[in-house]
C-alpha cells in the first residue's frame, strides 16, 4: 500500500512519460535540424554543421532585430520592476482598503488573450497619435511583464520582517536611509530576478510586439518573416536554438535568485532559529 | 528599627536615583473605538529596571512602542530625559530597542551588525572598532564578530540585539519580550546576565513581558497592565505580596481567596472576621472602596505551612487534605477548610515528606495573618 503510494507503477507513469515527450519532443528537433546540413529539416539527418550558426552574424537584418530586442527587453524588464517594487511594497507593506482588488487588476494581464490586449493597445496608442515604434513595444511589454515582476518581488517582500526596518530607524537611519541599507539588500535578489524574467518574456514575445512595432522587427518578428523563405529555415532554426537556451538560462538564474530571496528574507529571527 | 544581627533584609538591592527618566502623562492610544491603551500615566526612574507586565493585549506593547516612537498616543505625554517626544521621529530619540524577533540584519555580519547605528556618527580614528569590541565583551560575544547571523544561535542573536542598542548608548533601552523565543534553561540564564548587564552600565532599561516570573526576577519595579489600563505599579515583592486586586493577584500566580465581613474600618487598617481565619487586622490597600460589609482577602499558597504531628502554631487552621499534586521540588495540596466555599491550595517542600500525605488526611495548617492581604475588589 505505502510503496504504491510512493511509486506510482504501470499506466501512471507510462501518462508521465507521455507527458514530459508531448511537451519537450518539439523542442528537442530545434537544435537537432539547426546541426544539420541538410535545408529541410526532415529525417533521416544528413550530416553535422555549425555554418547555419556561422551564418548568422553576417545577417545585417537579423543583427539589427536582435538590437531592436536587446534595447526592448532591457527597457521593459527595466521600468516592468521597478513599477513592480512600488506595488509589491504596497500590497505587502500596507494595508488599506481595495488592496486585494488592485492586486488582482494588476494581475488580470497573465490571463487577458494577448491578441486582445495588443488590439486595445493599438487602439489606444493610435488615439494618443502616437506613432508605433520600438517605444510603444516597451510600453506593451511593460504592461505584460508587470504581473511576473510583481509575482517575484512579492515573495521578495513577503516575509521581510518588518521589525528589520524598525530595527534601522531605532539606529538612527533615516527612511531613504533604511530603503538603502536595509530593504535594497534584502530584495536584491528578488529584484534581479524580476529584471532576468522580464527580459526574458519580451525576448520572445511575438503579438504584442506584431501589433505595436513600426518598421523595427524585433527577433521573433525578424523570425516570422524568414518563414516564408525555405531556404532561411535552417538559419531560423539556428537563431530558435540560441533564443531557447538563452532564455533557460536566464529563468534557471533568476528562479535560483527568487529562492535565495525568499530564504534570506525568511530566515530571519530568533524564532527561526 | 532596632540593629538586628545576622542577614541584612532589603527589599531592592541597591539605591537609585529619583530622578525621573521617562514620564508618561494620560497617554491614550485609540483605534477606533478600541483604545489599546487607556489613560495611563507612569513615572520611570533614571538607572531603574522597570517592567511593564500583563496578558497579551494589555497595551503594554503598544506602550513600548510609543516610547521608541513606532508608535503615537492619540492623546497625552511622553517625555524621556526631560525631554518632551512628541513629534520626534524613532530616529531622533534617545532609546534604543531590542526587538522580540532581534530583527539581525541578515546581510549582515555580527560586527557590521553592531556598528550599523556607528556607522552614521562617523567616528575618528578606530574609536567604532572599539565601541563594536567593547559592546560585544559586553556580551560575551568576543572573537563572533564575523559570523553571519544564520550561523548563530538564538540566544546569541539576543546578545547581537542587545549589544547593537547598547552600542548607541542610550539613555533607555527598550526590550519587547526579549527571552519569549529561547528555551527555559536558556531564558533563565539569560535574566541573570540581562540583570547583571543592566546594574553594569546604569542604563534605564525597560522591558515587556507576559512572564510574572521573568518580571519578578529581573525587576526594580513592575507595572502590571490589564485591557489598556495600569493596574499596581510598586517592587516585585510588592506586587506579588500585596497585589491591589484580584485580577493582579491572580496574574502573579496562585492565590488563596477568602470572603470576609468588616468588622472595623480604620485609617489605615482593617479588622475582618472570617470563617476558617477567625478575625484578623490587615493592611487596608490603598484603593479600598468599601461595597457593603464584605471584603476579599488572599493568601498565597506557599504562606501557608504544615504542622506536622504535635507541633503548633500561634495562627492555625484545619482541614482535611483532598487532593495532591507532585511537582518534583514541592508538592501542591488542596486543603479543605470548614466554613470556606472553596478549599485552600497549599504548596509545601518536599523536605519533610509533603509528597507522602495521603488523600483524605486531616492536616492543620500554619500562617501568619499579615501573610493575609486585603484586595480592592
Amino acid at each position: 500500500m505505502r510503496a504504491r503510494r510512493l511509486v506510482p507503477g504501470g499506466w501512471l507513469s507510462v501518462y508521465a512519460f507521455l507527458y514530459v515527450v508531448f511537451l519537450y519532443l518539439p523542442v528537442i528537433f530545434l537544435p537537432i535540424f539547426s546541426v544539420n546540413t541538410a535545408a529541410t529539416p526532415k529525417f533521416p539527418l544528413t550530416g553535422f554543421t555549425l555554418q547555419w550558426y556561422e551564418d548568422l552574424p553576417r545577417t545585417p537584418a537579423l543583427l539589427d532585430a536582435a538590437w531592436n530586442s536587446l534595447i526592448v527587453g532591457v527597457s521593459a524588464s527595466l521600468l516592468a520592476t521597478v513599477l513592480g517594487i512600488l506595488a509589491a511594497r504596497s500590497i505587502t507593506r500596507y494595508r488599506y482598503p481595495g488592496r486585494r482588488a488592485i492586486n488582482g487588476l494588476i494581475m488580470a494581464p497573465l490571463v487577458l488573450p494577448e491578441v486582445i490586449v495588443a488590439i486595445s493597445m493599438l487602439l489606444v496608442m493610435l488615439q494618443l497619435g502616437l506613432s508605433l515604434s520600438l517605444f510603444t513595444v516597451v510600453l506593451g511589454h511593460v504592461l505584460i511583464c508587470i504581473p511576473y515582476s510583481m509575482t517575484v518581488l512579492t515573495s521578495g517582500f513577503e516575509g521581510f520582517d518588518r521589525s528589520l526596518e524598525e530595527a534601522s530607524a531605532d539606529l538612527g537611519e533615516s527612511a531613504f536611509g533604511t530603503f538603502r541599507r536595509v530593504t535594497l539588500p534584502m530584495v536584491a535578489p528578488a529584484i534581479i530576478s524580476s529584471l532576468l524574467v522580464c527580459f526574458t518574456i519580451s525576448l520572445d514575445e511575438f503579438i504584442i510586439a506584431f501589433f505595436l512595432t513600426g518598421t523595427d522587427a524585433t527577433l521573433p518578428i525578424y523570425i516570422w518573416g524568414q518563414l516564408r523563405f525555405a531556404s532561411k529555415l535552417p538559419g531560423v532554426l539556428a537563431l530558435g536554438t540560441l533564443l531557447l537556451i538563452a532564455s533557460f538560462l536566464l529563468m534557471t538564474i533568476a528562479e535560483i535568485l527568487r529562492r535565495r530571496a525568499a530564504r534570506r528574507t525568511q530566515n530571519e529571527g530568533g524564532l527561526y532559529a | 528599627m532596632p540593629e538586628q544581627p545576622g542577614i541584612e533584609r532589603s527589599d531592592t538591592d541597591r539605591m537609585q536615583s529619583e530622578k525621573p527618566m521617562i514620564e508618561i502623562r494620560d497617554v491614550t492610544r485609540s483605534y477606533g473605538a478600541f483604545k489599546a491603551l487607556d489613560d495611563a500615566s507612569l513615572t520611570i526612574k533614571e538607572g531603574e529596571f522597570f517592567s511593564l507586565l500583563g496578558p497579551s493585549g494589555c497595551g503594554k506593547t503598544t506602550l513600548l512602542r510609543m516610547i521608541a516612537g513606532f508608535d503615537n498616543p492619540t492623546s497625552g505625554s511622553i517625555a524621556v530625559g526631560g525631554q518632551p517626544m512628541e513629534g520626534i521621529p524613532a530616529n531622533r530619540r534617545p532609546t534604543n530597542m531590542v526587538f522580540q524577533s532581534y530583527a539581525i540584519f541578515p546581510h549582515l555580519n555580527v560586527e557590521q551588525n553592531v556598528a550599523y547605528g556607528l556607522k552614521r556618527l562617523k567616528l575618528q580614528g578606530g574609536e567604532e572598532k572599539r565601541r563594536v569590541e567593547e559592546a560585544l565583551a559586553q556580551v560575551s560575544l568576543t572573537g563572533l564578530g564575523k559570523r553571519l547571523a544564520t550561523e548563530l544561535s538564538g540566544g546569541q542573536r539576543q546578545r547581537v540585539a542587545l549589544a547593537r542598542a547598547l552600542v548607541m548608548r542610550p539613555k533607555v533601552l527598550l526590550l519587547d519580550e526579549p527571552l519569549s523565543a529561547l528555551d527555559k534553561k536558556l531564558r533563565e540564564q539569560m535574566q541573570v546576565e540581562l540583570r547583571r548587564l543592566q546594574q553594569a552600565v546604569g542604563i534605564t532599561f525597560v522591558l515587556v513581558t507576559h512572564d510574572q516570573y521573568e518580571a519578578l526576577a529581573m525587576s526594580d519595579r513592575i507595572a502590571v497592565m490589564f485591557g489598556g489600563r495600569i493596574a499596581q505599579v510598586a517592587s516585585p515583592k510588592e506586587i506579588y505580596q500585596r497585589p491591589v486586586n484580584r485580577q493582579v493577584a491572580d496574574f502573579l500566580g496562585g492565590m488563596n481567596f477568602v470572603q470576609a465581613e468588616i468588622v472595623e474600618e480604620n485609617g489605615a487598617s482593617l479588622i475582618v472576621d472570617t470563617l476558617g481565619f477567625g478575625r484578623i487586622k490587615t493592611d487596608k490597600p490603598k484603593a479600598f472602596v468599601r461595597n457593603g460589609g464584605g471584603a476579599m482577602l488572599g493568601i498565597r499558597p506557599e504562606r501557608l505551612r504544615v504542622l506536622w504531628d504535635d507541633a503548633t502554631a500561634k495562627f492555625e487552621v484545619a482541614g482535611k487534605v483532598v487532593e495532591r499534586h507532585y511537582f518534583g521540588e514541592i508538592t501542591h495540596l488542596i486543603v479543605e477548610i470548614p466554613g470556606l466555599e472553596k478549599p485552600l491550595s497549599v504548596t509545601e517542600t518536599n523536605d519533610f515528606g509533603a509528597d507522602d500525605i495521603p488523600v483524605g488526611t486531616p492536616i492543620r495548617l500554619a500562617y501568619d495573618p499579615e501573610a493575609l492581604v486585603a484586595m480592592a475588589d
